[in-house]
């Protein structure tokens, strides 16, 4: 079969950096082409030269046969090639259809006046949408009401209605929920079986196993190889991305548990924390397991100070606390590395010494000036401690890949000398060897200086590979808790789900979430 | 990460031409070059006279913009400035007159009016932090009140008389016009408050990620306050100087102030989004906004072109700081 689209020996570089060297890729009719790479690799860069945001510094692209320029996302679009980025573009004051015909909307016309034909319109989006399977989305409801998973199906419309015969997705599946990723395959199969050709970043490598038909790894900027999925496995892929064989992603050391750090009790804060009682202990980390409204992040949060409890005790030490805001929380030994860094972790136009710095300013000031070179020794021990790739300590945080922006909050936290670190998805969005190092700092600060970590993952293989007890909270409340030889996969994701009671979860989820296993 | 793996050592940054292209440097370039320039047409530009002019005139924009860069570092906007300069001068200036007959210190006709712009911007910094209204309308707000009740107080009258003691702005010590010291001055102080004090720091961190700020331990709120009590601090200072620059004051607003004081951050390079800006260009900024009209006298351009002109700098300042932003942003994600 000829490839619908070859790209050879791209090249493309930025101010300071070459993001793309020498590149070659190509995507067949009806192929599903995994990309995969860590964060930094080229991997953007190389479907934004696709999409036509970026024109290549040199190298040739085919379509169709034909060599083609793109100056313009635009003239991409003209040709058929789709793109959904991470971040949905819609519209959310606009209604399922409206979005889905943004710019191209049926018109009609009268008397040499034209205006959009909104009965054709919704018809036709009805059509787009039955022939993807979709039969839940009403096309005049506003898209600002719909859930991620179903934003993302008219985005998937929306390129469809401009038949796209390429169709980009860029880590469709980093903020769905299990149910959700379960749809997005079978859409995608469904376009596949239509000979729509796909090209798939994800981070995660279960997918590509279980979807993709071909996958070509970047490094770097450079093209390491294109192999097929089935005679591929995941010791092989990892090496190639990371460009060295990683044993082992979960590093677990064995802990040597001392006093309790952290006491909770009967802690209360609705609507989403209902009642919780737990403790954590010195060197000890705590995996807390749950499904998403579970209540997992809204705990730390209240522990943080961010949202304080109403009622209930949090003890230090045996000693109690009021923590009302996390100035609080830190005065007591409390870190807390958020979910989303970029929201909540950092502040992107920071240099990497600002960042590190500002959870300490008092200790790294005196008299309330800053003392330049305590504050340049702490960014550049944190940039030795979690190796984090950078020109030094003055980058601006913004130019960092996602991995090293999380080191820079990792070690913004550790800079505050916490007695007990709380993690929110430490691993999100992070590429496969940034990973396996952050495990490893957190299970030798577990093991080696005495840390009590709490961390939340919805990750399974993470919670099973890192934690030395598992906590599983449901609506709100401690459902279960396990030591680390007594659980599974299997017992965890039974417990989050609540022995099926629960009506937010479904068999499709529990399958879900043990598939990720897949990754172990 | 362990002892068995020794730290890389991160490379120094290399010096590069790059680093030194900044929106100070930039605009210091730009005021000499423009100066030299309209001298070569007009030699009495660059006459100390002029030049002399040039700066008693943005001294007491340049130290309102001072006030008015925290701010928008911060993520903030304060457009009641203009008001409160006219209330404080006329307070200043009442108190003045008064003194001889009150038979109070002359100190107070300077303390009670900076003491005041402190308190109207704790007012406004209380909105803005602890009750969450955006600046910009706390600020409309207090604009339509300082000016109104201005008018009710004075009826827009004339304060003739001001007693020589007032005229401080009057005053050439070293041959230099007063209120240049308190530009220059004031300048260097907040540069290096901004730059080296652990305070300064907390405002480039809420003015660029509110959140992130917050969940390090940051008092935003507190913050916030502060930034708008120097604000009103700042505001005082340049009441004063414009107050002492007259033998007579109105007692009304004096009309686009505010947006003077803006455009003099903003075309300083204080980013009209928060989060990244200097006081140093500010301050070039205000002596920038200056040199232009005059420079446009000398150079017998239509003065009419002067709001134009204004306009164009600010649009092409912050065309500048949203591309920068875009080159900051990392590209080769993924």
């Amino acid at each position: 079969m000829t490839a619908l689209l070859t790209l050879s020996q791209v090249t493309k570089s930025f101010p300071g950096v070459r993001a793309l060297h020498e590149v070659r890729f190509d995507v067949l009719p009806g192929e599903v082409h995994a990309l995969l790479g860590e964060n930094g690799a080229g991997k953007s860069t190389l479907i934004k030269i696709i999409s036509g945001v970026h024109k290549p510094d040199s190298g040739e692209m085919h379509f169709d046969g034909v060599p083609v320029v793109f100056n313009s996302p635009r003239e991409a679009q003209a040709r058929g090639i789709a793109t959904i980025y991470q971040e949905l573009i819609l519209y959310p004051e606009l209604t399922v259809a409206e979005n889905i015909f943004m710019g191209h909307a049926p018109r009609a016309r009268f008397a040499g006046v034209s205006w959009i034909d909104w009965r054709v319109m919704n018809e036709r989006a009805e059509a787009v949408l039955e022939s993807l399977n979709i039969h839940d989305l009403d096309v005049r409801r506003k898209v600002g009401t719909l859930s991620v998973g179903k934003r993302q199906r008219v985005e998937i419309a929306k390129a469809l209605s401009i038949n796209a015969r390429l169709l980009i997705m860029d880590e469709p599946t980093a903020a769905l929920s299990e149910a959700d990723v379960t749809r997005l395959f079978a859409i995608v199969r469904l376009l596949r079986e239509r000979g729509v050709a796909i090209v798939y970043i994800s981070h995660r490598l279960n997918e590509v196993f279980e979807l993709a038909d071909r996958v070509t790894v970047l490094r770097d900027g450079q093209y390491i190889d294109t192999q097929i999925v089935s005679e591929t496995s995941e010791r092989d892929l990892i090496a190639s991305m990371v460009g060295r064989t990683i044993d082992n992603l979960y590093p677990k050391l064995p802990a040597r548990i001392g006093e309790t750090v952290l006491q909770v009790r009967d802690l209360v804060r609705y609507p989403y924390t209902r009642g919780v009682s737990f403790e954590v202990r010195a060197g000890e980390v705590v995996g807390l397991a749950g499904l998403v409204g579970s209540g997992r992040s809204e705990l730390a949060q209240v522990i943080f100070g961010i949202l304080p409890a109403q009622s209930g005790e949090i003890r230090i030490d045996g000693r109690q606390v009021r923590i009302e805001h996390p100035g609080r929380a830190i005065a007591h030994g409390i870190a807390y590395v958020p979910e989303d860094r970029g929201t909540q972790g950092l502040v992107k136009q920071m240099v990497i010494r600002e960042n590190t710095s500002l959870a300490v300013l008092r200790a790294m000031s005196s008299g309330g000036f800053m003392r330049p070179k305590r504050e340049r020794d702490l960014a550049q021990h944190a940039i030795g401690q979690l190796r984090i790739r950078a020109t030094g300590t003055e980058q601006i945080v913004g130019k960092l890949s996602g991995g090293n922006q999380q080191k820079v909050v990792v070690s913004k936290w550790l800079a505050s000398k916490p007695r007990l670190l709380i993690v929110d998805e430490p691993t999100r969005g992070v590429d496969v060897g940034a990973k396996a190092e952050i495990h490893r700092l957190m299970s030798e600060l577990a093991a080696e200086q005495g840390l009590a970590i709490l961390m939340i993952s919805s990750e399974l293989p993470e919670i099973l590979g890192m934690s030395d007890r598992i906590l599983v909270m449901r609506e709100g409340q401690i459902a279960a808790e396990f030591t680390r030889a007594q659980s599974t996969q299997e017992l965890i994701a039974a417990a989050m789900m609540g022995g099926g009671s629960s009506s937010r979860t479904s068999v499709p989820a529990v399958a879900a979430a043990i598939t990720e296993g897949a990754y172990r | 990460m362990t002892a068995s793996n020794p730290p890389i050592e991160a490379k120094r940054v290399p010096m590069r031409l790059s680093g030194w292209i900044t929106q100070e440097t930039v605009l210091a370039f730009t005021i000499v070059f423009l100066s030299l320039a309209v001298g070569l047409i007009n030699p009495n530009f660059i006459s100390e006279r002029n030049i002399s002019d040039i700066l008693y005139n943005s001294s007491y924009i340049a130290v309102a913009a001072l006030g008015m860069s925290l701010v928008i570092v911060s993520g903030n906007i304060d457009i009641s400035v203009g008001s409160l300069i006219g209330l404080l001068a006329t307070i200043g200036g009442r108190l003045a007159i008064g003194q001889a007959e009150g038979g109070y210190p002359e100190i107070v006709a300077f303390i009670v009016p900076i003491v005041i712009g402190v308190a109207s911007g704790a007012v406004t910094g209380f909105f803005v932090a602890y009750l969450r209204v955006p600046a910009i309308v706390v600020s409309l707000g207090m604009l339509s009140i300082l000016k109104g009740g201005l008018i009710l107080w004075t009826g827009g009258e004339w304060i003739y008389n001001l007693p020589r003691w007032f005229q401080f702005a009057q005053e050439r010590p070293l041959g230099l016009p007063a209120p240049l010291f308190f530009m220059v001055i004031l300048t260097i102080l907040m540069a290096l408050w901004m730059r080296y004090s652990a305070t300064g720091r907390a405002i480039y961190a809420v003015g660029g990620n509110k959140e992130a700020a917050r969940l390090s331990g940051l008092s935003e709120k507190r913050i916030i306050m502060t930034v708008f009590m120097i604000n009103g601090f700042m505001v005082g200072i340049a009441a004063l100087l414009f107050a002492g620059q007259f033998n007579a004051i109105q007692s009304t607003v004096p009309p686009g102030v505010e947006l003077l004081i803006i455009t003099a951050a903003v075309v300083g390079g204080v980013s009209i989004l928060g989060g990244t800006g200097t006081v140093v260009g500010a301050t070039l900024g205000a002596i920038l906004i200056h040199i232009i009209p005059s420079a446009m006298i000398f150079a017998n351009v239509s003065s009419y072109w002067r709001g134009a002109v204004q306009g164009l700098l600010i649009l092409l300042t912050v065309l500048v700081d949203l591309y920068r932003r875009r080159r900051q942003s990392y590209s080769g994600r993924g």
